[in-house]
């Protein structure tokens, strides 16, 4: 009976232990599980990677990155699978196709349009500067002026 | 006047780009799965835990998968809405109970009526998982081919309901 109790007592281990089984040591595994964690948002709390976040959905997600890991599922399977049921929002980094291209294009198309802006106003602005020749009484009087403010010196 | 005309310009494009995000909810996130076969699963029922549920059973017939929780406050908004459409039985809704004690999930059924057909069990949330659930409720509808056509984010309201989800089932059905 004693040993039998003994027995049971050990139980919650082994079953614990089967449970747990997808966490793996491996530091490796590990160090894969959090980048990738780090890298997909968490659809609860929109701010925050499933890394971060402590929402029960993250938190399954994170288990989920590990079995997947532990099957031995490559990154992109894995992305793939959170895109496949979340869309392409689960990604920080969104994927460059047509829809997103103003997404990742705009700003370089802004700053063409500043630039753009910028040389046709330095240009019209050049065209209003009227450069015109110094009489030789104008000149005389700038000479004048730039010596008498040397001249107490 | 002229140099004044492209700044107003560029400003009121920016506000009316602000109106629309603001207009916009965050919380809705576009579904990939629209379109695409509902995932298959089969799982057990709530009432009755030796029989099973499977999205096969369905084919051939126009359903609303709701996932609802008995911890889920929203879900008690949107609880009258499903049991009027219930006993208007225009369209069978199952529940797929998601993350739920079994005791929890009859006791609050027993409590606030039962609209669903029947509903199963995702204790482990795995099939929610494959169904994209991020926000408990989520009502998805599901066409005679199995496919996705609609996903409601959060409740189902007497508006959602009669502008969008009615009418999309009426031309599900009709199909």
């Amino acid at each position: 009976m004693k040993v039998c109790l003994f027995l049971l007592l050990w139980l919650p281990i082994f079953t614990g232990a089967q449970i747990a089984q997808p966490t793996p040591d491996d530091p490796v595994a590990n160090k894969r599980a959090v980048a990738m964690a780090e890298r997909l948002r968490c659809l609860v709390c929109q701010n925050q990677s499933i890394a971060e976040s402590n929402a029960e959905l993250a938190v399954d997600l994170r288990r989920q990155i590990r079995e997947q890991i532990a099957q031995g599922k490559s990154d992109d399977d894995i992305f793939g699978f959170m895109i496949a049921r979340y869309g392409d929002f689960v990604l920080y980094q969104p994927p460059i196709k047509p829809v997103t291209y103003l997404l990742w294009f705009g700003p370089l198309l802004l700053l063409m349009a500043g630039i753009f802006m910028l040389i046709r106003y330095l240009r019209t602005r050049d065209r209003q500067i009227e450069e015109h020749e110094l009489s030789s009484d104008e000149r005389l009087a700038a000479q004048r002026l730039l010596n008498e403010s040397e001249g107490p010196r | 006047m002229n140099r004044y005309l492209l700044p107003l310009g560029i400003f009121i494009v920016l506000v009316v780009f602000l109106g629309i995000g603001l207009g916009l909810n965050p919380r809705e996130v576009p579904s990939p799965l629209i379109n695409k076969p509902a995932p298959v699963f089969e799982l057990a029922q709530l009432h009755q835990a030796d029989k099973v549920f499977a999205t096969k059973d369905m084919l051939g017939k126009v359903w609303l998968l709701n996932v609802w929780a008995s911890w889920c406050v929203s879900c008690r908004e949107e609880h009258p809405v499903l049991l009027d459409l219930a006993r208007s039985n225009v369209v069978p809704v199952y529940g797929l109970n998601y993350k739920d004690q079994r005791d929890a999930a009859l006791a609050w059924l027993k409590q606030f009526g039962d609209p669903y057909a029947l509903s199963v069990m995702d204790g482990g949330g795995r099939v929610g998982m494959d169904y994209g659930v991020y926000g408990v409720p989520e009502t998805f509808v599901i066409d005679k081919a199995g496919v996705i056509r609609y996903k409601q984010i959060g409740p189902v309201t007497p508006k959602a309901l009669s502008e969008k989800i009615l009418p999309l089932v009426r031309k599900l059905q009709s199909s």
